[in-house]
C-alpha cells in the first residue's frame, strides 16, 4: 500500500452527528469540560433537525395546565403501541419542559401565548396542545438555537483560552466509516474529510451517535441524502446491538405531486389547523378507519370534529390527529381501493376551511413550499399527498439513563433517531425534537462521565487503522464494479416494493435473497474520478451502511408475525398481546445479521397504573392483565 | 415524458476549470437539482454538488444558475424556455473546492466573531416572558437558513476579497438585528457593534441581498436601514450631525459609538453644546427664557464647527458609500417642515407690553 497521509486529533468526546442530538450532547460534554469533536456529514447546521416543522412536545401546560407528564407520558406509551422503553418514555416526559426552557436560555424565539409563555399547538396522538413550535420551522429554530450556543461556548474559550476551538470543535462536511476498538473499549472513530478526500482519525476514549436514520434505503423518503444509516451500522460493526429495526414511520402526508419533491413532508400542523384528508370522490374519509382502540377519544361525526377546533375539552377530537400510522395505512387502503389522485395519493385539503389570510399566518412555509416548489396555492387548492417514508423508530439499543450503548462495546453512546425503544412501535410527532435535547443531554453528559472514569486512554491499534484507509479507498481502486447510483436504486426498490408500508412474509422473504445480491454487488462497488469532493465515491462509502441496516429491518419486519405501529404485515393485521413482550435485538456474527427475541423490560407499578384497565387490555396478556389487576386491588386496600 | 434540455455546468477546482456542455432528459415538474442529480447518476458521477433537504429548508444547494445567485431544489424547469441552455457556475464569491462547491468558512468565521446572545441574568429557565408582537421581529431573521446567497451577491465581497476581513456582510447583520430586536437579550450595543465591527458602513443599500433571499426576509428594509438610521448616519454624515446640534430633540447625538473611532472634531463640537440657537428648539430652559423675553442682540451665535473628518483628514463620506439617492437635509434627518411653532423663536416687539 502506499503512503497515506491521515491526520490525528485527540479528543476526550467525539459526537458523531450534527443535528438536535449531536449538538445537544456536545453542548454537555463541553460543558461538563470534555474536550470534544463534532462531526458534521454536511455543513455546520444543515443537518436534518431543520425539517421538522410541529414542534416539541413538552408537557408545560402553557396552554392547557391540565398537562402534565403523567399524561404525556401516556400519550407516548398508546402512540407506540406500548412497546416503548418505559423508562426512556418517563425521562422523556418529565425532563421535556425543562430542555425546552433551557433553548430560551440560549436565545430560541418560540411562538408565544397571549400571556408570555411559550405557545404550544395540538398534534395528532397528544391529548392536550403540547408542542412548542416556531411557526412551522421549529427544527431550523432548534437547530440555529444549538449551533448559536455551541459559537457561544467557543466564545467563552476564545475569551479564557485564546483560541474558539480549544474544547469545541466542529469539522463539517466529515464522514466516520469506522469505529476503533481497543478490545471492547471504543478507541477512536476514521473518517475523511468530503471537501479534500483525506482521511482524519480521531482518538478519544468516548463517542456519541447521533446520526439519525436510514430513509435513504427507500424511494419515497423526506429524508436527505445524509440518512444513510451509518450510526446504526457503526454500532453494529463495533459490538452493538439494533432494536425494533422493523418498525418505520411512514409520514402519512408527503407530497406526492410534482415528482421532484415526491416526499417532501406535509407538516400535521395542516392538519391540526383544520385541514382535512379527502378520497377522490370528495369524501372525508377518515371516519371509517378509526381502530376501536382509540375510537373513546375521536369524533365519530364531521359537526362534531369541527366543533374541536373551537371547544376542545368538550368535543372529540377529529379522525384526521389520529396517529401517523394509522392515517398513513388508511390513505393507503383509499388508494389502493382506486379512490386516490391521479398521482397515487389523496387530497388534503384546507383550502376551503380557513381564509387564506389565515393559511398565510398559520403555515407560512407550508404556503411557500407549495408555491415555489410545486407552483399550487393552498389557499385555493387542495394538496395531493400520500405516505412519504420518515422516521425509523428502531435504532441502537441503549440504556435508558445514560443512551450507552448495548451489545459488548463499551465507550459509545448513542441519542436521537439513531437510538432506538423511546418511541416504541410508532413515534408521535413533536416527541423527536423533544426526544433529541433530552437524550442528547443524557448522552453527553454520560459520554463524559465515562471518559472520566477511565485509567488509561484505549489505543488505537494501527492495522485497524490500516484496515479502514484500505475498505475506504476500495471503490476508487476498482473500475470494474457497478456505479453506486444504480446499486442505491436498486436498494431502494427493494426495500420500497418489498419492506414497505404495508408488508407480506413472500415479499419479505423475496427481499432477503435480493439483499443477499446486493450485499455481493455493493462489495464490488466502483467510484470514478478522485478524492476531491467526489459524491459517487461518497455514496459507494455509504452504501454497506445502507445495506445491513436494511437487512436488519427486513429480518425483523419477516419475523414479527403482527401487525403493531409502524409495522403492518397484510397477513398478520392484528396486534397480538404475546409480541408486545417481545423486541427483536439485531447483531452481527461476523457479517451475517443475527436475530434474537429479548423480553421487554417491565413497567413499574406506579407508571402502568396510570392506565384505564380497559385500555390495557387491548395491549396486555391475560397474564399481564392479572398481575395488573393484582397491583390495583393492592392499591385499593 | 421528458424532453431534452441543454445544460452547461462549470467543473473544476481551485486550479482552474471551464464550463462543460451537457445534454440531459428533464421530465415535468423537476427543478435543476434534479437534473444535477439525474447527471450524476447517469454521465457525471463524480459531479460534486451540496444538498440536503431538497425543499427549500436548508439551504445548502446554492450555486449561481443562468448568473442568478439561486437554490437549485427551488428553481422549477419550468421558468426556463425549452430550448433555453441553462447555465451553472457556483458561487462567485467563495473560493471553488470542486465543481458546484465552493469553500464557504468565510461565513462560519464570521458567525463566530459575532457575540452570541447574552442571557437576562435574572431570569431562571422557564420565566421567560415576551409578546407575540415583540418576539415577531426577530423571527423574522431566524427563519434565515444560511444558504449565503445574499453573502455571494453583495457588491461589497462579490468581487472585492479584500472587504472580506472588514465586511461580515448581510447574513450578520440581520444576526445582529435579530439580537437587537430581541426582548430579552441583555446586550445592548448591537447596532453599535455592527457598525463597529461588522462593517456595516460598507453597505450602500442596493437591496441585492433582499432580492436573492429564498426566504423573503426583508433584509435591508427591516435589519440594515433601520440599525444604519440610528448609528450610521448621525456618524457619517456632518450636516446631519450639525442639523441635529441646532436641532437637538431631547436626543444627544451619538458621535461616539465605540470609543476608539470616535473623532477629535466631534469632541471639539460638543464642547459648544449649550449653545442657544437662533432657530430654537433648545432644550436648555435659561437661554429658551431669555429668548422669550424678547432679541437679545448679544446673545452668543454658534461658533462655526468643524467637520467631523477621519483620521485622514477627509469626510468618511462620499457620494458612492452614502446611503441615500439624494442630498441630505442641511437640517438633519429629524428635522421636518413646518416646524411646530412652539419651537421657533420669534419675539414680537411688542410682546412685553402685552404682558
Amino acid at each position: 500500500m502506499t503512503e497515506t497521509r491521515i491526520e490525528r486529533h485527540h479528543y476526550d468526546v467525539v459526537v458523531i452527528g450534527a443535528g438536535g442530538a449531536g449538538l445537544r450532547a456536545a453542548i454537555e460534554a463541553r460543558l461538563a469540560g470534555k474536550k470534544t469533536a463534532i462531526i458534521s456529514k454536511s455543513l455546520f447546521g444543515k443537518a436534518h433537525t431543520v425539517m421538522a416543522e410541529g414542534g416539541a412536545a413538552a408537557a408545560m401546560g402553557n396552554v392547557n395546565s391540565r398537562d402534565s407528564w403523567q399524561v404525556h407520558f401516556r400519550d407516548t406509551m398508546r402512540g407506540g403501541k406500548f412497546l416503548n422503553n418505559f423508562r426512556m418514555a418517563e425521562l422523556h416526559a418529565k425532563e421535556s419542559p425543562q430542555r425546552i426552557w433551557e433553548l430560551e436560555t440560549y436565545g430560541a424565539l418560540f411562538d408565544r401565548t397571549k400571556d408570555g409563555k411559550i405557545s404550544q399547538r395540538n398534534f395528532g396522538g397528544h391529548e392536550y396542545p403540547r408542542l412548542a413550535h416556531v411557526g412551522d420551522r421549529t427544527g431550523l429554530e432548534l437547530i440555529r438555537t444549538l449551533q448559536q450556543k455551541i459559537v457561544s461556548l467557543q466564545q467563552e474559550d476564545k475569551r479564557d483560552l485564546g483560541d474558539y476551538e480549544a474544547r469545541i470543535r466542529v469539522f463539517s462536511e466529515t464522514t466516520i466509516t469506522e469505529l476503533l476498538l481497543d478490545g471492547d473499549r471504543v478507541a477512536g472513530a476514521f473518517g475523511y474529510y468530503r471537501e479534500s478526500g483525506e482521511f482524519v482519525l480521531f482518538e478519544a476514549p468516548a463517542v456519541v451517535l447521533a446520526t439519525g436514520g436510514v430513509g435513504r434505503s427507500y424511494k419515497v423518503t423526506s429524508n436527505s441524502w445524509e440518512y444513510t444509516g451509518d450510526g446504526h451500522a457503526l454500532a453494529l460493526r463495533a459490538g452493538g446491538t439494533l432494536i425494533n429495526m422493523e418498525f418505520l414511520q411512514f409520514h402519512p402526508t408527503g407530497m406526492v405531486w410534482p415528482p421532484s419533491v415526491k416526499g417532501i413532508l406535509v407538516t400535521e400542523s395542516v392538519r391540526g389547523d383544520g385541514g382535512v384528508l379527502k378520497n377522490s370522490d370528495g369524501k372525508r374519509f377518515m371516519f371509517d378507519y378509526v381502530p376501536d382502540v382509540f375510537r373513546k377519544q375521536y369524533a365519530e361525526t364531521e359537526e362534531e370534529a369541527d366543533r374541536w377546533y373551537e371547544d376542545p375539552d368538550n368535543n372529540r377530537r377529529p379522525p384526521e390527529l389520529l396517529p401517523r400510522d394509522e392515517v398513513a395505512r388508511a390513505i393507503n387502503s383509499e388508494v389502493k381501493a382506486g379512490r386516490g389522485t391521479p398521482a397515487g395519493g389523496v387530497y388534503l385539503d384546507i383550502a376551503s376551511r380557513k381564509s387564506a389570510e389565515e393559511i398565510r399566518r398559520r403555515l407560512p412555509s407550508m404556503y411557500h413550499q407549495f408555491k415555489e416548489l410545486a407552483d399550487v396555492d393552498i389557499t385555493k387548492e387542495p394538496m395531493e399527498v400520500g405516505p412519504t417514508c420518515h422516521y425509523v423508530m428502531g435504532g441502537v439499543e441503549v440504556d435508558p439513563d445514560s443512551g450507552a450503548a448495548f451489545g459488548t462495546v463499551q465507550g459509545l453512546f448513542a441519542a436521537g433517531e439513531v437510538s432506538g425503544g423511546m418511541h416504541g412501535s410508532n413515534r408521535l410527532g413533536g416527541n423527536s425534537l423533544s426526544d433529541l435535547l433530552v437524550f442528547g443531554k443524557r448522552a453527553g453528559g454520560h459520554a463524559a462521565s465515562y471518559a472520566d472514569g477511565l485509567a488509561a486512554r484505549p489505543q488505537v491499534s494501527v492495522s485497524a487503522v490500516e484496515a479502514a484507509v484500505e475498505t475506504a479507498l476500495a471503490p476508487l481502486q476498482r473500475d470494474t464494479g457497478e456505479s453506486p447510483y444504480v446499486l442505491q436504486q436498486d436498494l431502494q426498490a427493494v426495500m420500497g416494493d418489498l419492506v414497505g408500508i404495508i408488508r407480506r412474509e413472500g415479499e419479505l422473504v423475496d427481499a432477503m435473497s435480493r439483499l443477499a445480491e446486493l450485499r455481493e454487488r455493493v462489495a464490488k462497488v466502483s467510484a470514478a474520478g478522485g478524492r476531491r469532493y467526489n459524491p459517487g465515491w461518497h455514496l459507494a462509502l455509504d452504501l454497506r451502511n445502507m445495506l445491513v441496516v436494511s437487512e436488519c429491518t427486513a429480518k425483523a419486519a419477516l419475523e414479527r408475525q403482527e401487525s403493531r405501529g409502524g409495522h403492518t404485515r397484510e397477513d398478520f393485521p392484528g396486534m397480538e398481546p404475546r409480541w408486545r413482550q417481545v423486541n427483536l435485538v439485531c447483531k452481527l456474527d461476523g457479517d451475517a445479521v443475527v436475530l434474537t427475541h429479548k423480553p421487554l423490560p417491565k413497567m413499574r407499578a406506579e407508571l402502568i397504573g396510570l392506565f384505564d384497565r380497559a385500555e390495557l387490555s387491548k395491549y396486555l396478556t391475560d397474564e399481564e392483565l392479572a398481575e395488573f389487576d393484582a397491583l390495583a386491588k393492592e392499591a385499593g386496600n | 415524458m421528458g424532453t431534452k434540455r441543454q445544460f452547461r455546468i462549470w467543473r473544476g477546482d481551485d486550479t482552474g476549470g471551464d464550463l462543460q456542455d451537457y445534454t440531459v432528459e428533464v421530465n415535468e415538474g423537476e427543478v435543476v437539482l434534479d437534473v444535477i442529480h439525474r447527471l450524476q447518476a447517469t454521465e457525471t458521477p463524480d459531479l460534486a454538488c451540496r444538498w440536503n433537504c431538497k425543499a427549500g429548508k436548508c439551504g445548502s444547494c446554492s450555486m449561481e444558475i443562468n448568473g442568478k445567485p439561486r437554490l437549485s431544489c427551488m428553481t422549477r424547469m419550468s421558468t426556463f424556455e425549452e430550448d433555453e441552455t441553462v447555465t451553472v457556475t457556483p458561487l462567485r464569491t467563495f473560493p471553488v473546492i470542486r465543481d458546484l462547491v465552493t469553500d464557504v468558512s468565510f461565513n462560519y468565521e464570521k458567525a463566530r466573531e459575532t457575540p452570541a446572545f447574552a442571557p437576562p441574568a435574572d431570569l431562571a429557565p422557564g420565566e421567560y416572558r415576551m409578546q407575540q408582537v415583540d418576539v415577531e421581529r426577530s423571527q423574522e431573521f431566524r427563519k434565515c437558513i444560511e444558504c449565503f446567497l445574499c453573502q455571494n451577491v453583495c457588491h461589497v465581497i462579490r468581487d472585492h476579497d479584500e472587504n472580506k476581513q472588514a465586511f461580515s456582510g448581510p447574513r450578520f447583520f440581520i444576526r445582529a438585528a435579530e439580537l437587537d430586536m430581541h426582548p430579552l437579550d441583555a446586550k445592548t450595543d448591537r447596532k453599535e457593534y455592527a457598525q463597529a465591527e461588522q462593517g456595516l458602513g460598507f453597505c450602500n443599500i442596493t437591496k441585492c441581498c433582499t432580492e436573492v433571499c429564498p426566504e423573503h426576509i426583508k433584509i435591508t428594509d427591516n435589519a440594515i436601514i433601520p440599525m444604519k438610521e440610528r448609528v450610521v448616519d448621525r456618524r457619517y454624515d456632518p450636516l446631519v450631525w450639525l442639523g441635529s446640534k441646532i436641532f437637538r430633540r431631547g436626543q444627544v447625538p451619538q458621535t461616539s459609538v465605540t470609543s476608539g473611532h470616535s473623532s477629535g472634531a466631534v469632541r471639539a463640537g460638543a464642547a459648544h453644546g449649550g449653545v442657544h440657537s437662533h432657530a430654537g428648539g433648545s432644550h436648555d430652559a435659561q437661554a429658551e427664557r431669555q429668548a422669550q423675553q424678547g432679541v437679545n442682540w448679544h446673545r452668543e451665535v454658534p461658533h462655526p464647527t468643524a467637520p467631523a473628518v477621519d483620521a485622514s483628514g477627509k469626510l468618511p463620506l462620499t457620494e458612492l458609500t452614502f446611503d441615500r439617492a439624494a442630498a441630505p437635509s442641511p437640517f438633519g434627518d429629524d428635522v421636518s417642515f413646518p416646524l411646530p411653532p412652539e419651537h421657533l423663536n420669534f419675539a414680537h416687539p411688542q410682546q412685553d407690553e402685552k404682558h
